[in-house]
């Protein structure tokens, strides 16, 4: 079969083995949705709360269903000698690869999709202002956490060790890049490495395409940043990559 | 084309100062069960992870179906089913879509049933692979290796963990595989496996291959009959190259005292006793330097 073939086919076992692990499903899929029903119906009468909140939420949905979600796939497939049997085979790594990798942009596509229909019909917040934006931010945003993941997971010793590794950077990273509130009124010191990090540019850029319909001209430092993370992750998974 | 499946010449493998293989030199014909036997430790593993194309070695050749296996060709792991020492796989997945999906990535996969039942799992298809018992999962294994329908089957220790009639059915399988023309190369550190299963063997001490050959010409080396009896109620034991002489000389002298050589026997030695005695000498060996 074909590169291509065998990529779809891995992409459709993903998909089928992710809606058998309610663990996955539930922290991948629902707990976005979860944080942005219970906080908006707090805040829910603050409109500048809510434009925050939206690009927020689907930032942070980026980052769990690539960054999180892969991380925890490769420690797994990789502990559990699933990478070493793949390698053994004549599938070649880019069709595996671009399966799981592909199944991961699936949730994180669908989930700001969601948040961002969540948004308008039950929030009132406006369809998005620019629809190249939104994708330009999405898809670099994929790239450099999900990039990240892979990486990160060489440097995990095994499953037990991963959800510890994997939270010690998803939760301070979400509170201090501006996910629930804006990141003004943060410490100078939060801010500082907020703004080394890719997520807090990921949601301004998310910002910027849904809420504010600033152009992308306002939003080059964040595009930069982005890109400058995918680089670096793409380069850190390549280099440190290991099968066993 | 030739008629060897894999040949091995003067392959080392070094890790930093340690070197794990230490020229190893052996060839498989095509068709042939070949066992790799050695302690942990030994360099099997290394050996074989070559041959597999998962490490690269320090140096010398290796030959795999006529492909170098370093230069990791597709049409090369189209042609050779592995079984690693412990694998596992998606535990969510079903015996059947596991088999399925592997198959997949190769020309001509064998049906799936069909592979599941060659390895004794009929009736598990709809099981999830993460509820297989340890033997069944070993099972699964070897369906996933068998699922491309290789010419070259590579186990590495096959049967580990396995209880005694689950060896036998692996076993039974090995050579059910061997009767379908296949080449397989065993690693194993039990002696009776590589005696059972294997037209050669090899065994791998400390890097180096210390004897080659069949296991019934590598059980008949000098001194290789070893006659036993009872005397005055303790036995005794002693090893000749010619049992002929030894028996006539023991029984005419028995016969002479008027006495019998109670529970006399002649047997050839296993090839543990072999194994045991060529990996002592090597240690001695070493201790003299």
């Amino acid at each position: 079969m074909s590169t291509a073939v065998l990529t779809w086919r891995q992409f459709r076992f993903e998909r089928k083995m992710f809606w058998r692990n309610p663990s996955a499903a539930f922290f991948n899929f629902t707990l976005p949705f979860l944080f942005l029903i219970m906080i908006a119906s707090v805040f829910g009468a603050d409109r500048k709360e809510l434009d925050i909140l939206i690009p927020g939420i689907a930032g942070m949905s980026v980052l769990g269903t690539t960054f999180t979600a892969l991380t925890y796939t490769f420690v797994f497939n990789r502990e559990q000698g699933i990478l070493k049997r793949i390698r053994g085979t004549p599938m070649p790594p880019i069709a595996y690869f671009g399966g799981v990798i592909g199944s991961a942009v699936a949730n994180a596509i669908v989930q700001v999709a969601l948040i961002i229909v969540i948004g308008h019909v039950f929030y009132d917040v406006s369809w998005p202002h620019s629809y190249f934006e939104l994708v330009l931010f999405v898809v670099l945003g994929v790239i450099a956490f999900g990039s990240l993941g892979i990486a990160f997971a060489h440097v995990i010793p095994n499953f037990d060790a991963a959800a510890a590794y994997v939270n010690a950077v998803f939760l301070p990273v979400i509170f201090i890049s501006g996910v629930f509130y804006s990141t003004k009124s943060l410490p100078l010191v939060f801010k500082a490495i907020a703004v080394s990090l890719p997520l807090k540019h990921v949601i301004d850029g998310l910002h910027g395409a849904i809420v504010s319909g600033q152009g992308l001209g306002d939003n080059l430092t964040a595009l930069a940043v982005v890109a400058g993370w995918a680089v670096v992750g793409l380069f850190l998974t390549v280099r440190y990559f290991r099968w066993d | 084309m030739t008629e060897l499946a894999i040949e091995v010449n003067d392959l080392r493998k070094s890790y930093g100062e340690l070197e794990a293989v230490r020229g190893v030199s052996f060839s498989v014909r095509r068709g042939e069960v070949f066992g790799l036997l050695g302690p942990n430790g030994a360099g099997k593993t290394t050996t074989v992870e070559i041959l597999e194309g998962y490490r690269e070695r320090t140096a010398g050749e290796v030959v795999v179906l006529g492909y170098d296996p370093a230069d990791r060709d597709r049409g090369l792991r189209e042609r050779v089913g592995i079984v690693l020492q412990s694998s596992g796989f998606y535990p969510r997945a079903t015996v059947r879509e596991a088999v399925e999906h592997f198959g997949a990535a190769y020309p001509r996969p064998r049906d799936p049933d069909e592979t599941i039942a060659l390895v004794g799992l009929e009736g598990k298809g709809d099981t999830r692979t993460g509820q297989l018992s340890g033997g069944q999962q070993r099972r699964l294994d070897l369906a996933l290796a068998l699922v491309g329908d290789p010419d070259l089957i590579f186990l590495d220790e096959p049967t580990t963990g396995f209880d005694p009639a689950a060896r036998r059915a692996a076993w039974d399988v090995i050579r059910s595989l061997r009767g379908l023309g296949k080449t397989i190369l065993l690693t194993t550190h039990y002696l009776d496996e590589a005696q059972a299963l294997s037209d050669r063997v090899a065994i791998v001490k400390e890097g180096l291959i210390v004897a080659e050959g069949p296991p019934s010409e590598l059980t008949n080396r000098p001194r290789s009959y070893r006659v036993s009896y009872q005397q005055n109620g303790t036995r005794v034991e002693m090893e000749t190259e010619d049992p002929t002489e030894l028996l006539h000389r023991l029984t005419g002298e028995a016969l002479q005292r008027g006495e019998r050589l109670e529970g006399l026997s002649v047997s050839r030695p296993t090839l543990e006793e072999v194994y045991l005695e060529l990996t002592a000498e090597q240690h001695e060996e070493a201790e003299a330097e």
